[in-house]
């Protein structure tokens, strides 16, 4: 039997949406810093602005850099397009924007980052549209929730703050059932750990800013166009099926069909919104996405070995990750996450609140910030920081326990990861 | 643009602009397993360039309804109905692959409703792999993953589109997945038993093709063929380019399809 002779991932990863630079040659992705691009002439220009030939007008809209960036991140995820944003939740809002108008509802995952948790529950209600919240797990939460003006299910790959991992097919199937589609945000697997799309997701969405760019020096975010869903069948999505007067009466849905999304999110979305990615952040997350695999595999690697440390260590109650036999979507993230279920762990320090400052105050290689995915390891004690004014019983309905420490495991070599979280697992105890 | 015809509808992208029946008709065809959305990138601009362009659904694809018409013959003999009932015609017909079959015996045997031919991917025979037909038959991915990885040239596979934010690769595949199950075997087995003869010497009409370097699905060998058999043809050579030019080289294809059509 043939086989289809695609180039695979980690060439992709290289070399996907650049060819070197046919004006000078350069191999390295140039930084296109303009804000624009000369017009051949007016029937040129014209034809730009009216969609009737691609090209670019304006770093807002589209800059090349950018593209780069964006056919790679859709290369590596098999879907049809690909808009880079601002910021993670740049790209959360132009998708949402994007599918929907007041009146609408969203049906999502209850364990997910805050910031995209505040979006759903306190600002689009002012815009219209509201979010009925749903326990992953449950297959019939999410159909329950549904309802005439849900137009999109929305989780996370791997959830937040358990580390919940989504039956991506199962609750796929749920969305299709009622011709909506699956939105996913999958910035705690990134491409290499799981491929959304080929599981049933219809947009994919990342905080580039992660793992992808996996160095913390740029935020991004980006949004990927499965392009299996059909708008038009749906009924469901007039931004997409309708004439729109913004381009003299196009309909999306009718000349671009399964691109209709990546067509509409670019020309209206960062058009209006203008949440573009600037030309240098696309370059410096490029630099990332050239190593993802061999970074992924270590961060794994990592991963497994401070699980085992800490399983082992007795000022530590517990340990969440889906690798760890105990976490409940273990023999779930077998079957979806075969190569490793992510570098951020969750663990419980004896000694509760207090412990966990302490701990906190005595890592030394570890850094103490308000992020994840970076090459470095991260670790923040909630109860401590972004959720102290909570009270215990309020932590404890959050999900996040007043022991609850997250790390987010990084490339160093993990013996010295190892020894940083002995040490101030150590002092933690001495209170 | 969905009009009735047959008892089905019919699907038509217009590039988002009403059909003017003053300005001269152009009809697009698509490929294999395809649909109208192959043209995205010259619709549109032939819409706002003096034509009516029309970038057809064939029955049973995209968004026509209608059972699937099982062999070329038979899907010229719809477009050519089609054409006659609607009253668009004489029309301009530009094909692509599949489409190219299709267009050709449009032209050799109903002659009166087609005044140019435009051809892209184009050979007098097209005989399918039967890994790719088996895998057709029984609605695996594998099919599209085949045509897909075929039909484009090196270049493509990397990078390149033209459309800032698109990649091409999964685009076609996509669009091959969307297609309803039996539509791709329908379409592999019209051309891999369609027998031309001698198409070529029966149009009348002058004609215009298109071949890309890299075309493995329809080589510039089996395309030059074909162009042997015409009285009146011009060619015109995509260096690099594969099977799907019209979204590999959508500027160059513009172009060329324009001047063709003018
Ligand atoms: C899972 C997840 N989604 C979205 C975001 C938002 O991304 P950004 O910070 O790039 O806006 C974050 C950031 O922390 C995140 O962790």
């Amino acid at each position: 039997m043939v086989e289809p002779d695609y180039l695979k991932f980690d060439t992709l990863s290289l070399h996907a949406g650049q060819e070197p630079d046919p004006t000078t040659g350069s191999r390295g992705v140039p930084i296109y810093q303009t804000t624009s691009y000369s017009f051949v002439d007016t029937e040129h220009a014209a034809g730009l602005f009216n969609l009737e030939q691609p090209g670019h007008i304006y770093s807002r809209i589209s800059n090349p850099t950018v593209a780069v960036l964006e056919e790679r991140l859709a290369a590596l995820e098999g879907g049809v397009g690909a808009v880079c944003t601002a910021s993670g939740m740049a790209a959360f809002h132009l998708a949402c924007a994007t599918i929907m108008s007041a009146g609408n509802h969203v049906v999502a995952s209850r364990n997910i980052y805050g910031g995209s948790h505040n979006m759903l529950n306190l600002t689009m209600p002012r815009f219209g549209i509201n979010t009925t919240f749903v326990d992953p797990r449950d297959p019939d939460a999410w159909r329950a929730a549904i309802t005439d003006d849900t137009r999109v299910l929305f989780a996370e790959t791997l959830g937040n703050p358990g580390i919940e991992v989504l039956n991506v097919p199962v609750i796929a199937e749920i969305a299709h059932e009622h011709g909506l589609p699956l939105m996913l945000d999958a910035t705690f697997t990134t491409p290499y750990l799981m491929k959304p799309i080929e599981l049933g997701a219809d947009i994919v969405m990342h905080s580039v800013t992660k793992f992808l760019g996996g160095h913390g020096i740029a935020l991004g975010g980006v949004v990927i166009d499965g392009g299996r869903f059909d708008w038009a069948a749906s009924g469901k999505f007039p931004t997409l099926s309708e004439p729109y007067d913004g381009y003299h009466g196009i309909t999306f849905a009718e000349e671009y069909g399964h691109q209709a999304l990546s067509m509409r999110a670019r020309a209206e979305g960062l058009r209006d919104f203008g949440a573009a990615m600037s030309p240098s952040n696309a370059f410096h997350l490029l630099q990332g996405v050239e190593t993802l695999p061999l970074r992924m595999q270590r961060h794994v690697e990592n991963t497994s070995d401070v699980i085992e440390f800490l399983e082992g260590n007795d000022a530590v109650s517990w340990v969440s990750h889906p690798s760890v036999s105990t976490h409940p979507d273990h023999e779930l993230a077998k079957e979806l996450l075969p190569k490793g279920a992510g570098a951020i762990l969750s663990f419980g320090i004896t000694g509760g609140r207090e412990a966990g400052r302490r701990f906190i105050e005595n890592v030394q290689l570890a850094s103490h910030v308000a992020n994840v995915g970076d090459a470095k390891t991260l670790v923040i004690h909630p109860a401590s920081t972004t959720h102290q004014q909570l009270s215990a019983d309020d932590l404890t309905a959050a999900g996040v326990g007043e022991d609850l420490i997250r790390l987010s495991v990084g490339l160093e070599d993990p013996e010295d990861i190892i020894a940083d979280l002995a040490r101030a697992l150590r002092a933690s105890q001495k209170g | 643009m969905q009009l009735e015809f047959r008892g089905a509808t019919v699907n038509f992208a217009t590039g988002g602009v009403q059909i003017d029946d003053s300005q001269p008709p152009v009809l697009m065809v698509h490929g294999a397993g395809m649909d109208r959305t192959v043209w995205s990138q010259q619709t549109r601009y032939l819409a706002h360039h003096g034509f009516s362009a029309m970038a057809v659904d064939l029955p049973g694809h995209g968004d026509s309804t209608g059972d699937l018409v099982s062999t070329v013959p038979e899907m010229a003999d719809w477009l050519a109905d089609l054409i006659r009932t609607l009253n668009f015609g004489p029309v301009r017909l530009v094909g692509h692959s599949m489409g190219c079959l299709i267009a050709l015996e449009v032209a050799a045997r109903h002659s009166d409703v087609t005044e140019r031919l435009v051809l892209m991917g184009a050979a007098a025979a097209m005989p399918v792999h039967p890994d790719l037909l088996g895998a057709a038959e029984r609605n695996e991915v594998l099919a599209p993953q085949l045509m897909t990885a075929w039909a484009h040239g090196s270049r493509a596979h990397i990078a390149g589109n033209p459309t800032p934010g698109l990649w091409m690769r999964s685009g076609c595949q996509a669009l091959l997945e969307r297609a309803s199950d039996g539509v791709i075997h329908n379409d592999l087995s019209a051309c891999n038993s369609y027998e031309a003869g001698d198409i070529a010497g029966q149009v009348q009409c002058p004609v215009t093709v298109i071949v890309g370097s890299e075309d493995k699905m329809t080589p510039p060998k089996a395309t030059a063929q074909l162009v042997a058999g015409f009285d009146e043809v011009e060619l015109q050579h995509l260096e690099g380019i594969g099977h799907m030019m019209m979204l590999e080289a959508p500027d160059q294809i513009r172009e060329i399809v324009l001047a063709a059509l003018r």
